[in-house]
């Protein structure tokens, strides 16, 4: 089976080459390629472009007649503004705290839900259900109906034990917003780390608790380093998405009290600030933080894939 | 009675012994037991906002929390402003319209990208598959001022098919992963059949592969579906009053109105539920549209 879908595959290039009308052969089996291909090139690189030329430009909107270049002025000001920079080490702050605490109580639910107990597939689908609210209506949601001081869930669940009643979103505003992040965030790694333990080589397993492993053995020496790659490309994905996160920074402190990440602060200088070339400056560090996340990621993703191409 | 008591007594020592023969069937009930605590609680938050979207607005905001207060619908008549208000209709509409119109023509683009990329590969096939993964890593707001300026010069601000261009780029990538690896799985000999007996490419495309591979399609779709339903950034910053999205109207919520959190209940509750069916239906192939196609 493997062998015959394997082979006109391989064979279909050299195909290619021997024929007189190779050419043309090889542009109608790239045809199908070329939409996709032209509108991505066209919807997202181009725009990262012009980010980077305008990045150069000392451009406030409100003055457009001002505009000139400046060379590297604007980045100059981005790593010396001392609001930017809190925004620089908000983000590191709440991607790898997020990503962590989801990791570590993703981790733990898989292994939870990786054995047989009535009622897994329920708990399973009460375990995604957080992932699958809107960003925006679950931010909303710990806003107004868990966090509100006055008449907030979890002050009202404080009450009944006579504790303290503390205004969370004002008293710990980081805090408050990775807390509904990993909320939403921990389903995800869930998902994934379980998809990780369900492709474990039963049979090895077997074998070792034949041979006298016991069950914290078996997870240190066997499931741990087959999940390796699972937990790093979690935290990478993960990383990836919440170094981009706007909604919840938007919609439960609105940038206030120091939670204002990166995106939040491009949006703000150019929405708010009409500043053109600081926030494409500011964009352009962004994307070179997720440059460095996604070098690791891109690895990590194409070490799982060939392992996938290889077994198929 | 002595004859029952007598009859139960035998079996229950004889549970006892199983379970002191095997330590692990309690503490297995136990863990089993933990999941379903830990799975409770993660969904707690949800229980509340639907239980809260039921009460009246003076029920929702007592502490502590009045958990058998009367049920009514006033919050989600609020929300739909039949008392007046803004209604969220448009909006809705609108989250309707970029949603399935851009989760369409990310299925038309990247069936056929699929094909190229699994079936009748291209040269370096590898390559071109990570070239759309890297795109999905550069940070959408890296790009959001020049698409903001250029909407702007050519009039498409607060317009919804620019909204419906956007999540296509920010779909298509997923979907070329996820449909490269549903359509790898369909048989090679399958689509060499169609093609000896005469058949053109649409036509292998829509009639052979496209049926055997429609599971994966479907799942796709509605991953696809979920991500532009859920977009924020792209939607404030791009439009205003006429292409407003459902996230957008939510964000009329930001600041405190009064008593208002059975109505903001059930707003988050009417938006997130195309998001909970889409992703419940999609539950089993949404690990691997989340990892890009990495994890199976």
């Amino acid at each position: 089976m493997t062998a015959t879908t394997a082979a006109p595959v391989a064979a279909s290039p050299a195909h290619n080459v021997k024929q007189p009308s190779a050419r043309l052969r090889a542009w109608a089996t790239r045809a199908p390629l070329l939409p996709a291909l032209i509108f991505m090139i066209a919807v997202t690189q181009l725009p990262f472009v012009a980010t980077l030329v305008i990045s150069f430009f000392d451009w406030n909107a409100l003055y457009p007649k001002a505009r000139e270049f400046t060379g590297v002025d604007n980045y100059q000001q981005v790593l010396t503004d001392a609001d930017l920079r809190h925004s620089v080490w908000t983000t590191i702050l709440l991607t790898v705290a997020v990503v962590l605490v989801s990791l570590v109580l993703g981790l733990a639910l898989a292994l939870l839900l990786d054995r047989k107990f009535p009622g897994r597939g329920v708990v399973r689908t009460l375990l995604i259900a957080p992932f699958l609210v809107v960003p925006v209506a679950a931010a909303l949601l710990w806003k107004h109906v868990l966090y509100n001081p006055e008449y907030g869930l979890l002050n009202g669940l404080l009450h009944y034990v006579g504790g303290p009643q503390p205004d969370w979103i004002s008293n710990t505003p980081l805090l408050a917003v990775e807390a509904s992040l990993v909320w939403q965030w921990t389903p995800f790694m869930m998902l994934i780390l379980l998809a990780g333990l369900q492709s474990r080589d039963h049979q090895q397993m077997e074998a070792a608790r034949v041979d006298g492993a016991s069950n914290w053995q078996i997870f240190v020496y066997l499931t741990l380093p087959h999940l390796r790659r699972y937990l790093e490309l979690g935290a990478l994905l993960g990383s990836i998405y919440i170094v981009q996160n706007f909604d919840a920074v938007f919609t439960i402190t609105s940038g206030g009290l120091g939670t204002a990440n990166l995106p939040y602060t491009v949006y703000q200088s150019f929405y708010q600030a009409h500043e053109n070339g600081l926030a494409s400056a500011a964009g352009v560090l962004v994307v070179i933080g997720s440059l460095i996340i996604a070098t690791f990621a891109l690895r990590v993703v194409s070490s799982l894939f060939r392992e996938e191409v290889s077994r198929a | 009675m002595s004859a029952t008591a007598r009859r139960v007594r035998p079996s229950r020592t004889a549970g006892e012994t199983g379970g002191a023969k095997r330590p692990g069937r309690t503490r297995g009930a136990g863990l089993g037991l933990l999941a379903w605590v830990l799975g409770v609680l993660f969904f707690l938050p949800i229980a509340w906002m639907a239980l809260t979207s039921f009460h009246s607005e003076a029920d929702a905001a007592t502490n502590p929390p009045s958990f058998a207060a009367a049920l009514t619908l006033d919050g989600y008549r609020d929300f739909f402003g039949v008392g007046g208000g803004a209604s969220p209709w448009p909006a809705l509409i609108n989250s309707a319209v970029a949603s399935i119109a851009s989760t369409l023509l990310v299925l038309i683009l990247s069936f056929p990208a699929a094909y190229a990329l699994s079936i009748n590969r291209v040269r370096k096939w590898t390559d071109v598959l990570f070239f759309f993964l890297s795109t999905k890593m550069l940070p959408a707001v890296a790009g959001l001022l020049p698409i903001y300026l250029f909407a702007k010069n050519v009039g498409m601000l607060d317009n919804i098919w620019l909204l419906v261009i956007l999540y296509t780029s920010m779909n298509l990538p997923i979907a070329v992963w996820m449909m490269q690896s549903f359509l790898a799985e369909v048989p090679v000999e399958v689509i060499e059949a169609a093609r000896v007996d005469g058949a053109r490419l649409p036509t292998v495309l829509t009639r052979v592969v496209a049926p055997i591979a429609l599971p994966g399609i479907a799942a796709t779709s509605l991953i696809c579906f979920i991500f532009s339903w859920n977009e924020l950034l792209f939607a404030r910053v791009l439009t205003g009053v006429a292409a407003e999205t459902a996230p957008v109207f939510l964000t009329g919520f930001i600041t405190s109105q009064g008593l208002f959190l059975a109505k903001v209940c059930a707003a988050s509750l009417v938006v997130s539920l195309p998001v909970l069916a889409a992703g419940f239906a999609a539950q089993d192939k949404l690990v691997q549209g989340l990892s890009l196609g990495a994890v199976k």
